[in-house]
């Protein structure tokens, strides 16, 4: 019984903490739009913003090391720490586990030039910053494939209001100073057009579908645990 | 002798965001069109320090801290016009 | 053995204005008299033998014989050549020597017309200076719009390869038609493969330009002043001018005068009296000294004021490229100077805030104190505004605007006390005689 409450405390920790983290990138992601980074008032001086872009970047990570931390501890799944970094190796569901493996990097990549911006310089650190345009989705399709909560109300909120959320950041930054180049501006309005659609349609006809957490991992299984919700138990 | 530092501005790069002026405003003011005034008074000490820190959040990391010699020249290539040059050189 | 030029000079062109004096037009000797046409190699060498310097005297005498001559720029700057020289040569690399023939300035014509008229005066004048600094490539910069001057420069370096000069790589580098490609780092920027906007400096293009080699980049008449020096030496150069501005320059004026034109002056002449021998067809109100970069100087101040930047530089004005327009009486300064300033505005490189907000200010302001009843303050607003702009762009382009409106609020004062008191005065809305060429939207503006 122990073995049992211990193993869903950490399953739900696993899940929460992803959908946590996915709320912070949100939000992180929203005020990192060059306008409002400036922004400040007669209240606010005009680092606030900029420095709760910073931190709440940094949170992500916190919270994705115990989302990483909990997934490998439970041992429910074959899931050890290096597949955290090194995608599509797993033995549980390695496409859309590695899928967040990928997002983990980049994540890296841009906090770490982000630390050392003043070293390596504005154009350098600016490519490397605009990986969270791909990282975003990316750490979405994880946890809609990954996810066992992908067809709870509760999650379609989560995911739902995240993706309107970014999708307006994305659209508001193609509208503000610095401004890029218009053709940039064209590919950016088209993949804004094609990846909600195929991320939405990919939805619908996988992990929306009944059965899609049924899959069972290829490995065995560390201690007894029963699942409460769908899998039949070893 | 004290290291003093000095703070130069690449106009260019400069996008006129502000928060620098925050951050410094010992050193640096707002011209009317939100673009800051740099007084290129030399610093040390803790007005460096927050100098520093101004240079790191320009969000498009326009500004940039020099070592000033002991004797107040500029280290390095010279640092700046003339004010009354009559062409376009 | 220096030899001295041809006592008997051929007159000066029939529409410049004659400014009598002990001297003799130099630069001007070289621009066919009596024909529109590029002097050919030949005549050319027969008013100018290949300079006996460069037979008899090592080539390292010729940046001392630059300095002891005292030769300053004639693009603006009045930098001594001597020393750009010199700086150029000690540098780590070996040199390239650029010609800047671009003459953005409306107002002047002088530098198209040395080299469509005088293509061979300005190749000797950057081959003696490429020798001089150690420069094995030479680069001719023209705007595009220049057609002749691009054509008549490159048949001249045909003609040299034809009469088997041998010679280092003489190339036209053709450049967009805005004002600021013609500054220096601008130059190099467009020649290094970028557009032709002006870049942050240090370092300059003395220390690091073409290819991040030293590059020195003169005006076409000081290259041709550099020929003529080594030519004939220090001294014959001395021999007019100021001591500290030695030398002729040219001048290209226009307006209100009946003999308009490229003229070639002593610098320190009396304002007056080049102003008189162009025959004015109406009175003088003031001058527009340096073109549209330039200030403006009061018709009354003419008589004590010389033709050289000693005599300038304190009242705020300077000779810059040496072209001067003469603004009637019945013509208002202040619209011209609004129109002058609203033209400045939109030929800005678009990289600095304070300059391209900061013209914009200084252009609305201009044209709100000369065509309406603008409120009193509005003077202290463009003094602000003035102050404030200064010395704060990547280089000096807004600095002339500044220059320009303050010289304007300075000489047009009792116009100002009448326009705030009464409104535009009649000239304001009527007359205006400056010849300004139309602002160009930004979309159609070419960099490359």
């Amino acid at each position: 019984m122990i073995a049992l409450t211990q193993s869903l405390a950490l399953w739900y920790f696993t899940r929460g903490s992803g959908a946590l983290s996915l709320v912070l990138l949100t939000v992180a992601f929203a005020l990192g739009t060059p306008t409002l980074l400036s922004w400040g008032s007669e209240r606010f001086p005009r680092l606030v913003i900029q420095l709760l872009h910073r931190n709440l970047s940094l949170l992500v990570v916190v919270f994705l090391f115990l989302h990483v931390a909990s997934t490998v501890v439970d041992g429910f799944a074959p899931i050890g720490w290096l597949d955290a970094i090194v995608p599509f190796g797993s033995g549980y569901r390695p496409v859309w586990l590695g899928f967040g493996a990928v997002a983990v990097d980049l994540l890296l990549a841009v906090i770490v030039t982000s630390l050392l911006r003043v070293r390596i310089g504005y154009q350098r650190w600016r490519w490397v910053h605009m990986l969270t345009y791909a990282m975003w989705p990316i750490a979405l399709v994880h946890g809609l494939g990954t996810g066992s909560d992908t067809r709870a109300p509760w999650m379609w909120w989560v995911d739902g209001l995240c993706s309107l959320v970014v999708l307006a950041a994305v659209i508001v930054r193609l509208h503000e100073r610095p401004m890029i180049s218009q053709r940039a501006r064209n590919l950016a309005l088209g993949a804004l057009f094609v990846v909600p659609l195929s991320v939405a349609a990919w939805t619908m006809v996988g992990p929306m579908k009944p059965g899609w957490q049924k899959k069972k991992p290829s490995q065995g299984m560390v201690g007894s645990v029963v699942v409460l919700s769908s899998a039949s138990p070893r | 002798m004290a290291v003093s530092f000095r703070l130069r501005l690449d106009p260019i790069a400069c996008d006129g965001r502000g928060v620098c002026a925050d951050l410094l405003p010992e050193r640096i003011d707002l011209d009317d069109w939100g673009y800051p005034i740099i007084d290129p008074t030399p610093m040390s000490g803790v007005t460096a320090q927050h100098a520093r820190r101004a240079v790191a959040a320009c969000p498009v990391l326009a500004l940039k801290l020099e070592l000033v010699q002991s004797s107040g020249s500029i280290r390095g290539s010279h640092a700046g016009r003339t004010s009354s040059s009559h062409s376009l050189r | 053995m220096i030899t001295q030029p041809t006592p008997s000079a051929p007159p000066p062109p029939p529409s410049a204005p004659h400014v009598a004096g002990p001297h003799l037009p130099r630069l001007l000797t070289a621009v066919g008299q009596h024909d529109e046409r590029a002097m050919t190699l030949a005549s050319h060498r027969r008013t100018y033998p290949v300079p006996e310097m460069a037979r008899r005297q090592p080539i390292e005498s010729f940046i001392a014989a630059v300095e002891r001559s005292g030769l300053r720029g004639r693009g603006g700057a009045g930098f001594p050549t001597g020393r750009k020289l010199r700086s150029v040569s000690e540098g780590q690399s070996r040199p390239v020597v650029v010609v800047n023939g671009s003459e953005g300035e409306p107002a002047s014509g002088k530098d198209v017309l040395l080299l469509t008229r005088a293509p061979h005066l300005v190749i000797d004048g950057a081959l003696l200076a490429a020798a001089a600094v150690g420069a094995k490539e030479v680069m001719i910069c023209i705007e595009r719009d220049k057609q002749a001057a691009i054509r008549s420069i490159n048949g001249a370096i045909g003609e040299r390869i034809g009469a088997r000069e041998v010679m280092i790589p003489v190339r036209v580098r053709v450049i967009p038609p805005r004002y600021v490609a013609g500054e220096e780092s601008a130059l190099v920027h467009f020649i290094n493969g970028g557009e032709a906007r002006p870049t942050l400096t240090p370092p300059r293009p003395y220390q690091k330009g073409v290819d991040g080699r030293p590059t020195l980049i003169d005006n076409v008449e000081t290259l041709c002043h550099l020929a003529q020096v080594l030519r004939w030496g220090p001294a014959w150069f001395r021999g007019q001018g100021t001591d500290d501005e030695p030398g002729t320059m040219l001048l290209t004026i226009s307006g209100c005068l009946k003999r308009r034109g490229v003229c070639e002056v002593p610098i320190g002449m009396s304002m007056r009296t080049i102003v008189q021998a162009a025959e004015p067809t109406h009175e003088i109100g003031a001058l527009l000294v340096g073109g549209f970069y330039g200030t403006w100087i009061s018709a009354d101040d003419m008589g004590w004021i010389s033709m050289d930047n000693v005599s300038l530089r304190p009242i705020g004005s300077g000779l810059g490229c040496g072209a001067v327009i003469a603004s009637p009486r019945s013509v208002c300064g202040l619209i011209e100077t609004a129109r002058v300033v609203t033209w400045l505005a939109g030929e800005t490189a678009g990289q600095c805030g304070p300059c391209v907000h900061g013209l914009a200010a200084l252009a609305r302001g201009m044209t709100d104190l000369a065509t309406t009843r603008a409120p009193a303050e509005i003077v202290t607003q463009l003094q602000r505004w003035a102050g404030q702009i200064e010395g704060r762009g990547a280089c000096s382009f807004p600095d002339g605007a500044v220059r320009l409106v303050r010289s304007a609020l300075r000489v047009f004062a009792a116009d100002i006390a009448h326009h705030v008191h009464h409104g535009p005065c009649a000239a304001a809305v009527n007359r205006s005689m400056l010849k300004i060429p139309a602002t160009v939207p930004d979309r159609e503006k070419v960099w490359r």
